[in-house]
């Protein structure tokens, strides 16, 4: 009885969440009258405003995930090794994104940044992809940190350190040749997540007026009736495709492990 | 002078002191154990060598050369650690390289260190291997061979055995020592595991407190401790409240015991005379002329040695005897005879 209340449960949910997504799919593709086609994402894809901002937001989605490599690893790297009791604190910073919304900060960054101010970041192009970067490392970072965080906890850092010390290794050559190693899988799973998120944000993009898929996806939506569940899952599949690549990637750092 | 001089190191931990004016002079190619009880300062001391510590106050040198203040990677050392700390990104072979690739050794010299290094460890076939795909034992191996390979002045080893089955940690130790005298490498090694010290030790540093309590041989340590701590912790000791009777004579529950060495405490006062389980004889037997009876409250077989608990002038004690096929040993509750000797005797002054 038990047995059979769980299957309907999961049933439950496999409907809830599938049937939107099927009946999104479906209307999708039903943009010629009668028949199903593909039409929808061929416009889509025709459409020249979808590859710039697709690469654009690749792009910001590669500075990102650098910059939020480049900021966490050392920084989780170090609270482990020299400052484990200020770990509370930085968890508790990196889990600010997630209670501060984004209209918050970008507001605080045009305030901080206009053109009236010393550093008028919002002035030009480059500065403000410069600034858009920042904003997207700050909202990946709940993840980022998480990430390579547990990745750390895998690995004994304090011991590697030493070791790698007492060989001649500075904090460079620990960092990039023991430590970054050893979290890669972790690192990966962050960059990923990075990645999923920076291609569907909006707030950002729209208030700093940047070029990015977010917009994109949300103008589309707002003139067309096929083609924004098309763009919709297109972002889906995206998404799982990057939970799929973590998925890939954790597998086959194992394999390769076993296999050596 | 000294291969390594540490002096007056001191260290504190906020308002603990850990480590209270530490001196040990270390020649090229001698073999130290530092031995103690947990939190006795031994691994500070050793993490100060190797430059993870700073110390409070004292001094370092290598050679001659103050590397007090020079950092981990500077002090060109090598350090083996309790939990292995092979990189796991790494095969063997790289494990093995990577202090040599660190220091610029070109590649052609690197590679023949390598395999000479795997030879010396007797794991040469295992230079493409990943250390999750090796046992206990061989990690250590390779951790061995990887802080060898730089050739460094000082090798320092953190209780590299105590992560080890008691088989594997044997002939690991020997093993240790074989290849740290064929290099003839000065080697600290911290443990609190008295055998493993007074096997492979040229010298023996026994620390209580943070303090070195008695720095000797093997032999000294176990027969002439100096302290009263050094005589407890090392091995088993049965220690005994005597009288002094004269400078060579004591009184023991009515029996005299004539020591070798003069006695310095004024006739009539009390003091503490200890012998180890091996000192004393099951019965009368020549050279052990003082004997008394006790009665025996277990007896445990442990293979070649019987160990025999009894009761002995009002003292618990233990007594070691060689097992003998033809003559079984006493029973519990049983009254014997137990001989012992000034010879074997030593008095502990504090």
């Amino acid at each position: 009885m038990t047995r059979l209340f769980a299957w309907l449960a999961l049933l439950a949910g496999c409907i809830y969440f599938a049937l939107p997504l099927i009946g999104m799919t479906e209307f999708s593709l039903k943009m010629r009258r009668g028949v199903y086609s593909l039409d929808a994402y061929r416009k889509v894809f025709e459409d020249p405003s979808f590859w710039a901002t697709f690469g654009y937001s690749l792009t910001l989605a590669a500075a990102t995930i650098v910059v939020g490599v480049l900021l966490v690893v050392p920084t989780a790297y170090w609270v482990r090794l020299k400052l484990p009791q200020a770990r509370p604190y930085i968890e508790f910073v990196t889990l600010l994104p997630l209670v501060i919304p984004a209209i918050v900060v970008v507001f605080g960054y045009i305030r901080l940044y206009n053109t009236s101010s010393i550093l008028p970041l919002t002035g030009s192009a480059i500065g403000t992809d410069f600034l858009l970067t920042m904003g997207y490392t700050t909202l990946a970072l709940p993840y980022m940190y998480r990430s390579v965080d547990t990745g750390l906890r895998t690995i004994d850092v304090a011991t590697l350190t030493e070791a790698a010390q007492s060989l001649g290794a500075g904090w460079v050559t620990i960092l990039a040749k023991i430590i970054l190693p050893n979290v890669m899988v972790a690192v990966l799973s962050g960059a990923f997540l990075t990645l999923a998120i920076v291609m569907g944000e909006f707030t950002m993009a729209a208030l700093l007026n940047r070029p990015a898929f977010g917009p994109y996806m949300q103008l589309l939506g707002a003139n067309r009736a096929y083609e924004p569940p098309a763009l919709a899952v297109i972002a889906f599949a995206i998404t799982w495709g990057c939970m799929g690549l973590i998925q890939l990637v954790t597998r086959l750092a194992k394999h390769e492990r076993a296999k050596a | 002078m000294s291969f390594l001089n540490i002096s007056h190191l001191e260290k504190s931990f906020g308002s603990l002191r850990v480590v209270k004016d530490f001196n040990l002079d270390v020649e090229q190619g001698e073999f130290i154990s530092l031995l103690g009880p947990s939190g006795c300062g031994k691994t500070t001391v050793l993490r100060m060598v190797a430059g993870f510590e700073t110390p409070t106050t004292g001094r370092i040198l290598i050679d001659g050369q103050d590397v007090t203040g020079f950092k981990p990677n500077a002090r060109k050392i090598g350090m083996m650690f309790q939990a292995y700390a092979l990189f796991p990104n790494l095969t063997v072979a790289d494990n093995v390289a990577f202090g040599l690739k660190v220091n610029g050794v070109p590649r052609a010299e690197r590679e023949a260190r390598v395999t000479e290094m795997l030879k010396l460890i007797g794991l040469p076939e295992l230079g493409q291997r990943f250390p999750f795909q090796l046992s206990g034992g061989q990690q250590q191996r390779v951790a061995l061979a990887r802080a060898l390979a730089p050739s460094p002045r000082v090798l320092l080893l953190d209780e590299p055995l105590s992560a080890l089955d008691a088989k594997v940690r044997v002939s690991l130790r020997n093993e240790i020592r074989e290849i740290q005298r064929d290099l003839g490498i000065t080697t600290i090694f911290v443990t609190h595991d008295q055998e493993e010290a007074m096997s492979i030790s040229d010298r023996i540093v026994v620390m209580n407190a943070g303090i070195a309590d008695q720095v000797g041989s093997p032999f000294q340590i176990y027969n002439r401790p100096t302290t009263r701590f050094v005589a407890n912790f090392v091995g088993t000791l049965n220690s005994f409240e005597v009288t002094v009777v004269n400078s060579t004579t004591l009184e023991m529950d009515g029996q005299m015991v004539t020591m070798a060495e003069p006695v310095t405490a004024e006739p009539g006062s009390r003091i503490t005379m200890a012998m180890r389980p091996e000192a004393l004889r099951l019965g009368r037997a020549d050279g052990f002329e003082t004997v008394l009876p006790a009665v025996v409250e277990e007896v445990h077989f442990l293979g070649s040695v019987i160990r025999v608990s009894a009761r002995m002038a009002g003292t618990a004690i233990a007594l070691d005897t060689f097992n003998r096929p033809d003559m079984p040993p006493p029973s519990p509750g049983q009254t014997i005879e137990i001989g012992l000797s000034g010879k074997h005797a030593f008095l502990l002054d504090r």
